[in-house]
């Protein structure tokens, strides 16, 4: 690892001031951060521990829930009003990564992940993300790991969470604090980028400013589901995974909200799919309806071809679960 | 005055490189090597231990950020004549073969008997709200960040199993 200062934030203004992007970065959890500066991936000059912020509260937020940026993933998959009124939150977290690594990777730092495309964490081969410029190795190489919606020429990662997505289907916000002591907030939505022509940029962020927490939406009606699929039953990031929140009154459909994981270099989320649902009767031919417009503009690149039919059969079989169709 | 950093119960001045690890800082600095470096990229689990009771990757942690913190090793929880519960059950199932992840997976476990004395929820839990019962799938789902490359894994989850239903036992009749 290349040496680095270590500083300790005193407040937000100050966290602010001392963060300026690519060479002076805030660290939380640093599970992935520390990772990607052993690897030489990140290579800050300074480093400042945002821990001493607090910023860890789990609390009520009107009649929904606000979660802090430096709570950890653990805190917030466990804590009661998770468990009942968000369950796909819960579920998504307690998808991802090793209990070890859910207790140190907070919910600020989680949203922030950087993607585990091969070529992004080995400094010896091209990548745009993390050398604008230098090329995509990925597009032509190994990609089974890689994006089939919302790709660009620069660059076919994906945005490895599975936390994300839940918060995508459940329509949180992003509490963020901007230099200068305003702050704003984005739809989580919103706040994770396309890769276009900017591959290196994830996220809306900008410079000095800093999550403070997450807010959930009063929680809704209906039934809760994350389904992720993968190489192996645990520890393994998504080839493909969906969150939805589906409700059905008098055999129809009146709710269906749903993002994706795994697919693109974002949660993905098209409104237009929760919107055909809404009023049919579930059935078989529906979901795959949903399925070709979810898929529409898929793209594979040979090695993640098999993502295009796995998205479709895994949204059939979440579709099926959540209204208790029969496939 | 140097920050403090607590180990098994004595204090240690905060290294002064920010580059040192957690997992660095206990076995070059205080010679704790029963706390093993197999990938030092938090996939493997050897480096488990606990800080403040809470199971975390050392090496994806510096030292630096643990001032006040009191973190329990392999070497805090038991010894070879006073062994823990679980240092006792993995010698009696063989719950290793040549020991090198041994001290990540007990230390791991140590933790995951307290996470299921609070009910926390894991992947492989039926109901996010209810009691959890220590079925081989919970435990199995729950230590699938420790890696075994010799696949003891098959005693190990009958020695913690067998030390998850000792506790159980044990907080039933007190």
């Amino acid at each position: 690892m290349k040496s680095f200062d270590f500083q300790r934030a005193e407040g937000l203004d100050h966290a602010a001031r001392l963060t300026v992007p690519d060479t002076a970065m805030p660290i939380a959890g640093g599970t992935n951060l520390l990772d990607l500066m052993k690897l030489q991936v990140e290579t800050p000059e300074t480093l400042v521990d945002i821990n001493p912020l607090g910023m860890a509260a789990i609390e009520d937020h009107g009649t929904g829930l606000r979660l802090g940026a430096l709570a950890t993933n653990t805190a917030t998959a466990v804590h009661p009003r998770v468990r009942s009124d968000y369950p796909v939150l819960s579920r998504a977290i307690l998808a991802g990564a090793s209990q070890q690594l859910r207790n140190k990777a907070t919910n600020g730092g989680n949203l922030c992940q950087r993607t585990r495309c091969y070529y992004f964490t080995n400094i010896d081969q091209p990548c745009n993300k993390r050398e604008p410029g230098s090329g995509c190795g990925a597009r032509q190489g190994i990609a089974h790991l890689h994006a089939i919606l919302g790709t660009s020429d620069q660059c076919i990662a994906t945005y490895p969470g599975d936390m994300a997505v839940a918060l995508s289907a459940l329509d949180a916000c992003v509490e963020i604090a901007s230099p200068g002591g305003n702050g704003r907030n984005v739809p989580i939505r919103d706040f994770h980028c396309l890769a276009g022509d900017t591959p290196w940029r994830d996220n809306v962020l900008e410079e000095g400013e800093i999550i403070t927490a997450i807010t959930l939406p009063a929680p809704v009606r209906g039934r809760q589901i994350y389904r992720k699929v993968r190489e192996r039953s645990s520890y393994a990031f998504a080839l493909v995974s969906v969150a939805a929140i589906v409700d059905i009154d008098e055999g129809i459909i009146t709710r269906a909200d749903l993002a994706f994981g795994g697919l693109a270099h974002k949660p993905w989320h098209d409104p237009a799919i929760g919107d055909m649902l809404l009023g049919q009767a579930p059935n078989y031919a529906l979901f795959d309806r949903a399925a070709d417009a979810l898929l529409a503009g898929a793209r594979g690149y040979g090695e993640n071809d098999f993502k295009i039919p796995l998205a479709r059969r895994t949204l059939a079989a979440v579709l099926a679960q959540a209204t208790g169709v029969e496939l | 005055m140097a920050e403090k950093i607590t180990v098994n119960g004595v204090q240690h001045d905060v290294p002064a490189d920010p580059r040192t690890s957690l997992l660095d800082f206990l076995r070059y600095h205080l010679q704790l090597t029963g706390t093993k470096k197999g990938c030092d990229h938090g996939q493997c689990g050897a480096c488990t231990v606990l800080v403040n009771g809470v199971r975390i990757n050392s090496c994806l942690t510096l030292a630096a950020m643990h001032p006040g913190d009191s973190v329990t090793t392999i070497e805090g929880l038991g010894t070879p004549d006073h062994p823990s519960p679980l240092q006792r059950a993995f010698v009696d199932h063989d719950g290793f073969q040549c020991g090198y992840c041994t001290p990540g997976q007990i230390c791991s476990a140590t933790a995951l008997i307290q996470e299921i004395a609070l009910d926390w929820p894991s992947d492989a839990s039926e109901d996010l709200e209810g009691r959890i019962a220590a079925t081989d799938e919970e435990i199995r789902e729950r230590m699938s960040g420790n890696l075994c490359r010799c696949g003891a894994y098959n005693n190990i989850i009958v020695a913690i199993r067998e030390t998850v239903d000792a506790v159980a036992e044990e907080d039933r009749d007190a």
